[in-house]
């Protein structure tokens, strides 16, 4: 069993960081993880993106190029990796800020207003978690508590942003479920 | 009748005959830093570096233990070795083709950085060991092989004077020049060996002497001529002295990054 | 301390404090420059020393010179940085210095680009400085093994005077995998005090010098250094994963490219297809009695060499195999990491013929 997911948004967005916790939540169930990013000039200002594989095998090759889920934050990230993502994976969107739709019709296209829901809980720098929420429910790889430990464990110097960040996770998890059940 | 020992070779040196050319003056600045050692009870804590250059082979004169560097790089090497122990004494024995010209990066930012070490620049205006090619301190129309119609200044530019260069650094240091042209200013070199040493014990600060010395085989003078070369021609352009200590009270920067900014 | 997500760059600066080394020097160059940043922090937490040297030619010499010392001390880099250390690679290894370096190798040559690459298995193997010397070379395909590979270098350097390079690449720096510390043996600094420079109380003084002006000296010490080469042959390190039994084809592959097999092979073994890799774990000295020994099995019909380069590993493969079976290349370059899905391919029209 493995499975990959790509974060990817602008730089600034927090997304390598979600595709961290996402990460640790992973090894902390005693998974196997590799959070590969993109690095260099690429990184400044524009498009910032990691794939995490999540496994429960030693990893192979860590360099996916056909990712089964895919987490845009912006446009330009669903432009690029949409036509990259396997059939029948998740394409989550950040309705906030991408008034696209996805165009294919075999996968499962997944609307987060991240930044909304984000500014609504008080915490507009958690766009990341509500989105990080939101895939972790749509995965169903990683128990949604381990998630929530991750972030107790990364915010201990700055716990006053603990609840918050906690709560934009449960809310990003019931919009992906709600979502869900609404396809069926 | 008694005997009075008035004369002796340091314990800082060994008895090895060296290799040097007959009146060059390596052998006396060698001589000066063994003493120093000796006087200072120095010398069973001090590493030597000298790199590439005619005093490459100075491990077989000195009594200490002693290193040997790639050409320009021996003071990147003892800020190695001073960093992982800085409990030693660690000197470099730097030539003006090796520390000016190959090793200027490394001398630089050993100087910048305030790298607890003492530097003996030995500047002789000429590359000795590879036969008489110009350096970075050839004097304007001094004749070399490889400036054989004298140093064109339009083309090879000024001599480098290393030590108002490194004095100009904001850091902290001792830096001076002196000369082995006679023995007035051979005493006087000495004191600033020690004294460069001396910080270095203190871990005060960076430390370089330079001391002009000659050079009678590659240019092409007897040794007398030389040490007169020496007054008549270096000394006008390097004048000797010391230009940098560290008790000189800077003004602090007023751009420096703090929190008050 | 349990197992912790970390960059491998990260995990690498951390093992080496593990492992007791407290100096460092290095200079900034992507992708590896997060060993420097994480020590800039952490090297003041154990008493150690960070030192952001002038350059690469800097770094290495400071380097020298720390390791004349006996105590441990390493420097990271990747490839035109590595060019740079060149130089003081061929002295420390005249002079019989132990040390480490890393190389997070990218993509060459020139500048290149800042992207994964084996594109330096060659200097990294063959000498890429100048004069007759070799380094123990380690090549790790994941973080864990990073680590591992750090810790054991040191105790290889001790062992052999001579210094050990890590030879990974931009992908095993750049990203993130579980690591553990814990369970990693701790080996213990050696006893240098015969020869390292510590000042000469109360003995003859130590003299540490690449230089022998006579040749006769000169060959001496060369022939002294080749033996020494030699003895470390039983250092030599490799893995054989996958397979069915009796596979009719090899893949050879370290590092990052390795891992990429893996996945490939995983796929075919499950649908049949009897292949096996044969990773080198050191690249020097290269575990040249397995390969033969593979090559040489009747089933095994052909070798498929896979790198992140135009083929390097492959002359040694050719070499310790004398190309007793057909020998076939594939590789991507300027900084891509061939996919899974291409391996595939590649053996399948091997297969096929």
């Amino acid at each position: 069993m493995q499975r990959e997911v790509k974060f990817a948004g602008f730089g600034g967005q927090g997304i390598l960081s979600a595709g961290k916790f996402y990460g640790e939540a992973g090894m902390e169930e005693g998974k196997e993880v590799a959070w590969v990013p993109s690095y260099g000039p690429e990184m400044r200002g524009g498009t910032a993106y990691c794939t995490v594989v999540i496994a429960d095998h030693p990893i192979g090759s860590p360099i996916v190029n056909n990712p089964q889920d895919l987490v845009a934050m912006n446009r330009p990230s669903l432009e690029k990796f949409e036509p990259t993502i396997r059939a029948g994976g998740f394409i989550l969107i950040n309705s906030s800020l991408i008034p696209d739709r996805v165009k294919r019709k075999d996968v499962i296209e997944i609307l987060v207003p991240c930044n909304e829901e984000a500014m609504k809980l008080g915490n507009n720098k958690a766009a990341n978690m509500i989105i990080l929420g939101a895939y972790a429910q749509c995965s169903g790889m990683l128990k949604l508590e381990s998630i929530i430990d991750i972030v107790k464990t990364e915010f201990q110097r700055k716990p006053q942003f603990i609840d918050s960040n906690i709560a934009c996770i449960m809310r990003g998890a019931e919009i992906a479920k709600r979502e869900m059940e609404n396809k069926n | 009748m008694a005997v009075n020992k008035i004369f002796e070779r340091p314990v800082a040196m060994r008895e090895n005959i060296t290799h040097y050319c007959p009146g060059c003056t390596h052998g006396v600045i060698h001589r000066l830093v063994a003493e120093v050692l000796d006087e200072e009870g120095l010398r069973e804590k001090t590493c030597g570096v000298a790199p590439v250059g005619c005093s490459v082979l100075m491990y077989n004169y000195m009594n200490c233990d002693f290193l040997e560097a790639a050409h320009g790089r021996a003071s990147a090497f003892a800020t190695g070795l001073k960093r992982i122990s800085p409990e030693m004494i660690v000197f470099s024995y730097q030539g003006d083709g090796d520390l000016a010209s190959i090793g200027t990066n490394e001398i630089l930012h050993a100087a910048n950085r305030g790298e607890k070490i003492t530097v003996i620049f030995v500047n002789n205006a000429i590359y000795g060991m590879t036969g008489g090619q110009m350096a970075p301190t050839t004097l304007p129309n001094q004749v070399t092989t490889t400036c054989p119609f004298g140093r064109d200044t339009e083309t090879a530019g000024w001599p480098i004077r290393i030590r108002e260069l490194l004095s100009s650094l904001r850091t902290p240091a001792y830096i001076a020049r002196g000369s082995a042209h006679s023995p007035q200013w051979i005493i006087r070199t000495k004191k600033y060996i020690r004294k460069a040493f001396k910080y270095q014990e203190e871990n005060r600060c960076f430390s370089l002497v330079e001391v002009l010395s000659n050079c009678p085989t590659n240019w092409g003078m007897t040794p007398n001529e030389s040490t007169e070369w020496i007054a008549d021609n270096m000394i006008p352009y390097f004048p000797l002295g010391e230009l940098k200590t560290p008790e000189e009270v800077d003004v602090p920067t007023q751009t420096m990054i703090g929190k008050d900014n | 301390m349990a197992k912790k997500l970390m960059k491998g760059n990260e995990a690498i600066g951390e093992a080496a404090i593990q492992a007791g080394a407290m100096h460092y020097f290095a200079y900034p160059i992507t992708p590896q420059t997060e060993v420097a940043e994480y020590l800039a922090r952490r090297m003041p937490e154990v008493g150690g020393v960070f030192l952001q040297a002038e350059s690469e030619l800097g770094a290495s010499n400071m380097l020298f010179g720390a390791a004349a010392s006996g105590k441990r001390a390493f420097t990271t880099s990747s490839s035109p940085g590595i060019s740079l250390m060149s130089e003081a690679i061929s002295y420390i290894t005249c002079a019989e210095l132990p040390c480490v370096l890393v190389n997070v190798c990218r993509a060459g040559p020139g500048l290149g680009g800042i992207l994964p690459s084996q594109g330096d298995y060659f200097q990294a193997t063959k000498g890429g400085g100048h004069g007759d010397y070799r380094l123990l070379v380690l090549a790790p395909s994941t973080v864990q093994e990073a680590v591992e590979h750090i810790m054991q270098a040191f105790d290889l350097a001790d062992k052999y005077r001579n210094p050990v390079m890590i030879f990974a690449d931009g992908l095993i720096g750049q990203m993130m995998e579980p690591v553990d510390f814990s369970t990693i043996k701790k080996g213990k600094p050696a006893d240098h005090s015969s020869w390292a420079a510590t000042g000469a109380k109360g003995r003859e003084p130590h003299i540490i010098k690449t230089l022998y002006l006579q040749a006769e000296e000169n060959e001496k010490h060369n022939i002294h250094l080749a033996n020494k080469y030699k003895k470390m042959d039983i250092e030599k390190k490799s893995e054989i994963y996958g397979g069915l039994g009796k596979p009719e084809l090899i893949l050879a592959a370290f590092g990052t490219s390795a891992r990429v097999c893996k996945t490939a092979i995983d796929q075919l073994n499950e649908e049949g297809i009897d292949i096996a890799l044969f990773r080198p774990i050191t690249l020097y000295p290269f575990d040249d009695v397995t390969i033969s020994e593979l090559a040489n099995k009747k089933h095994v019909k052909q070798i498929l060499t896979i790198e992140m380069n135009s083929g390097q590993m492959i002359e040694d493969i050719r070499l310790f195999t004398k190309s007793i079976k057909p020998i076939h290349f594939f590789g991507r370059q300027g900084g891509i990491v061939p996919s899974p899905e291409e391996v595939i391919a590649e053996i399948r029209k091997i297969i096929r013929n």
